[in-house]
């Protein structure tokens, strides 16, 4: 019985039964070959390339909160009675949408985790599109090839923060109905098509009742179908076009140094992935955030203090306070640009020149060359430091959006720090540019602070003749050797066969 | 058929030998390293366990989150420290293979698309224009529906509210104000009777009805019969972006919105005095009836609210 086991063993290869199961799947789909190249490719090691890897890994976390968030949540404006078991709103009347809201964070059993792990992850979302976006920005890394790509990250960018709003709208309550009415006059701001606008997107006046089914849709279905098929698509051309490195021994512009997919880089990078989701299920577990169970039912007359909205709407309500009231009617039409610039116009000529930025510097440059090999920002401080204010303008505006925390805090009054807030809008952008290109260039004549000095060694002979000769270099610093491409066998180190060298086989 | 080969890409099968210096992990010690690694994937456990007593037993959200929220953490920096530190430490290299294909092959697609698209498509123009004709027509039409059904027109309903002649005002409960239920100070958000109820009555028709000292009203031409016994009435939505003007200031008079910290006068026909809203606020003409209750004259004389297009 053992031999014809042993038999068997034989005829299935020296792989068992995974070789033939690979062979069957390769007979079938073709996946060998491109299967292996995949589990060779290159990722390049540098932290900074873990930030896109935050983003991806808390949209992630986002969906699976959010299906569990939609087997609970009503998607209906409708007034109801409160009978649920929240005894403070107990014979109120409130919408579906809050009540179900309130009932699956208080009384579904991990619904609060789930709720406030969604926000959270939410708010990581947004902020590590933003910072990787920042990152791919001050390296160059949307260089050609990678226009294509920097344009479907913009793109991504502007659905999860649309996404996000229209998320946290539908609990219903207090806080985010005064959002939604900011929303709302912001549409009819519009020039000419505004009023209908508005209408449309609301099914009438404000508020109505349709906004809720209608946000509802948007948010669980339609936008993150689009984020899906775009994020592949993002990825699909990462894959396409290879990683951009950082300049370095052995790096050039023909190849990609680092570590491979299998099984290095998916250890490492799945093990990120439950970093992210551990540290959201922390923050959603011990950081309240959004407790729409206090701030009540949206009601249009009510409203309460020191109201904000999430974090990246922050610089639109910034503009928006800051601005003069400068109303423009003629001709019997209105234009509200108090409104219309900080919350139309300002955000349409941000987003699109941060879309078109690749296409503006390559014909600025005249630089039609292919880069695979990044930039430090010091590297070209003139596109660092119009980044660095195009920033600073927007910091400003964001931190513009708490003038009144800011007046309270400072015991001052809000007029001075209104006008103080004005005032360093407009010229942040101007002080920041010369500062941060001033540090760039000194930094680029800094290339070799901290290298080690050589070490003369002082040596007397025993005639009393003084000899200096530089020390040999002290062999405690890591010399990292020359790559190699991603062995397919590993041999015994035993073996003695002379077999390490390359072959390369027709397929 | 020799060509053939050239064109593609060789894959390259290549050996290392086990103790080959790229083949060994990154840690000096890595005996050490996967006893920390251990431990971690042990806690990880330990906690996903706890996260099931926490499910069934305590089910407080915070208990859950922790520990599922540690185990995570847990179970991931092992698997990121084993990556980083007990594989292959490498560095590995691929090769990066030009994205653009040879200049015969765009010739190719270009001169199939052209001519293809001349020849196939171009020669036929009465059924393409047909074609584009149809399409189109199709196009405009198909965004009607998406257009128009989302919602109604908005018509005059921008400029006008609930208020009539001889309105009462009630508060959100439906009782009438009476002329001896604020004293001078007081604050109170009323409805036209009727609409309390309603959510445009909330919405749109929502006021502000304050009750102030009868020799600091400073009166404004045309105004003369608005301001009864002291009281003053605005439109409570901000003329900036609709915020409920919430918040009254009774030592400076002012009534100041909390969005976006607009304020406006109380005595003074709601001006506004700071911050980005660009009107007053609204005011609705009062009068006291025979029995002493707060009614309006009339409708506001103008539309309530933030500016739009065709408020002119």
């Amino acid at each position: 019985m053992a031999m014809t086991k042993r038999k068997q063993k034989a005829a299935l290869g020296p792989y068992g039964k995974l070789g033939q199961t690979i062979n069957e799947l390769d007979e079938r789909l073709g996946i060998a070959k491109g299967g292996r190249t995949f589990m060779d490719k290159i990722f390049p090691d540098h932290w900074s390339f873990m930030l896109g890897e935050i983003a991806l890994y808390s949209f992630v976390v986002l969906l699976a909160t959010g299906i569990f968030l939609t087997l609970y949540f009503v998607p209906s404006g409708e007034m109801v009675t409160y009978k649920g078991a929240f005894a403070p709103l107990f014979g109120t009347k409130v919408s579906a949408a809050y009540a179900s809201s309130v009932d699956l964070s208080l009384f579904v059993r991990g619904g609060l985790l789930m709720r406030q792990m969604h926000h959270w992850a939410c708010d990581i979302f947004v902020g590590s599109i933003v910072v990787h976006m920042m990152r791919v920005f001050f390296t160059g890394a949307f260089r050609k090839p990678r226009e294509t790509n920097w344009l479907v990250g913009v793109n991504l960018m502007i659905l999860a923060i649309t996404n996000g709003f229209l998320g946290y709208s539908l609990p219903d309550d207090l806080v985010s109905g005064t959002g939604l009415r900011i929303a709302y006059s912001i549409m009819e701001s519009v020039p000419v098509v505004g009023t209908y606008l508005a209408f449309f997107v609301f099914g009438g006046n404000f508020p109505g009742t349709a906004w809720v089914p209608r946000f509802f849709v948007l948010h669980v279905l339609l936008i993150p179908l689009i984020i899906l098929g775009l994020l592949g698509g993002h990825l699909a051309l990462l894959v396409r076009q290879k990683h951009t490195q950082f300049p370095g021994p052995g790096r050039t512009e023909r190849n990609v140094v680092g570590s491979p997919m299998f099984p290095v880089f998916i250890f490492k990078t799945t093990g990120f992935l439950f970093i992210v989701a551990g540290v959201t299920a922390l923050l959603g577990a011990f950081t309240q955030i959004n407790p729409i169970w206090q701030f009540g039912q949206y009601e249009a007359a009510r409203i309460s203090y020191a109201v904000q909205p999430d974090w990246y709407m922050g610089f639109l309500d910034g503009f928006l306070r800051i601005m003069p009231s400068w109303e423009f009617v003629a001709f019997g039409h209105t234009i509200p640009l108090e409104v219309t610039i900080p919350a139309v116009i300002f955000p349409g000529i941000l987003f699109n020149i941060i879309m078109v930025w690749p296409m503006l510097e390559r014909k600025f440059t005249k630089d039609n060359d292919m880069h695979h090999l990044l930039e430090r920002p010091r590297d070209n401080a003139t596109r660092t430091a119009i980044g660095a204010s195009v920033f600073a303008l927007v910091f400003m505006m964001f931190i513009a959006s708490s003038t009144d925390v800011i007046a309270n805090y400072l015991h001052t009054t809000l007029n001075s720090v209104l006008v103080a807030m004005r005032v360093l809008v407009v010229i942040a952008p101007f002080v920041t540019y010369p500062i941060a290109k001033r540090i760039c260039i000194e930094m680029q004549n800094w290339e070799k602070a901290g290298a080690r000095k050589t070490v003369n060694l002082v040596t007397r002979t025993a005639d009393g003749e003084y000899l200096s000769a530089a020390a040999p270099e002290a062999d405690d610093t890591h010399h990292e050797s020359e790559a190699i491409a991603v062995p397919t066998f590993l041999v015994e180190a035993a073996s003695t066969s002379a077999s390490t060298g390359v072959r390369t086989v027709e397929r | 058929m020799a060509n053939a080969h050239e064109t593609e890409t060789p894959v390259s099968i290549t050996t290392a030998r086990a103790d080959d210096p790229h083949m060994q992990p990154l840690a000096q010690n890595p005996a050490r390293v996967e006893a920390f690694i251990a431990i971690l994937f042990v806690l990880g456990l330990i906690c996903f366990g706890l996260f099931g007593y926490a499910y069934w037993v305590i089910a407080k959200p915070w208990t859950l989150g922790a520990t599922i929220g540690s185990g995570l953490f847990l179970i991931g920096v092992g698997m990121v420290a084993w990556g980083k530190y007990l594989m292959p430490r490498g560095p590995f290299v691929e090769e990066r293979h030009a994205l653009a294909s040879t200049a015969a092959e765009r010739d190719a697609m270009s001169d199939a698309l052209q001519n293809r698209g001349a020849r196939l498509i171009g020669r036929r123009k009465a059924l393409g224009g047909l074609l584009g004709g149809g399409l189109g027509v199709f196009g405009i039409v198909a965004a009607f529906p998406l257009l128009r059904s989302l919602g109604p027109l908005p018509k005059g309903t921008l400029f006008h509210t609930d208020w009539r002649k001889g309105s009462y005002l009630v508060d959100q409960s439906g009782r009438r104000v009476h002329q001896d239920d604020l004293l001078v100070g007081s604050i109170a958000t009323v409805y036209p009777e009727g609409f309390e109820d309603t959510d445009n009555g909330q919405a749109v028709d929502q006021v502000v009805v304050i009750r102030i000292s009868t020799t600091d009203v400073v009166t404004r031409k045309g105004r003369e019969t608005w301001a009864p016994k002291g009281y003053v009435a605005y439109s409570k939505l901000c003329t900036h972006l609709g915020c409920p003007v919430g918040l009254y200031e009774q030592q400076m008079q002012t009534l100041v919105c909390p969005c976006h910290q607009s304020m406006f006068t109380v005595n003074d026909g709601a001006q506004q005095i700071f911050g980005p809203a660009p009107r007053p606020l609204p005011q609705l003409p009062l009068y006291i009836d025979a029995e002493g209750y707060l009614r309006s004259q009339s409708d506001f004389a103008e539309p309530v609210g933030p500016g739009f297009w065709e408020r002119g």
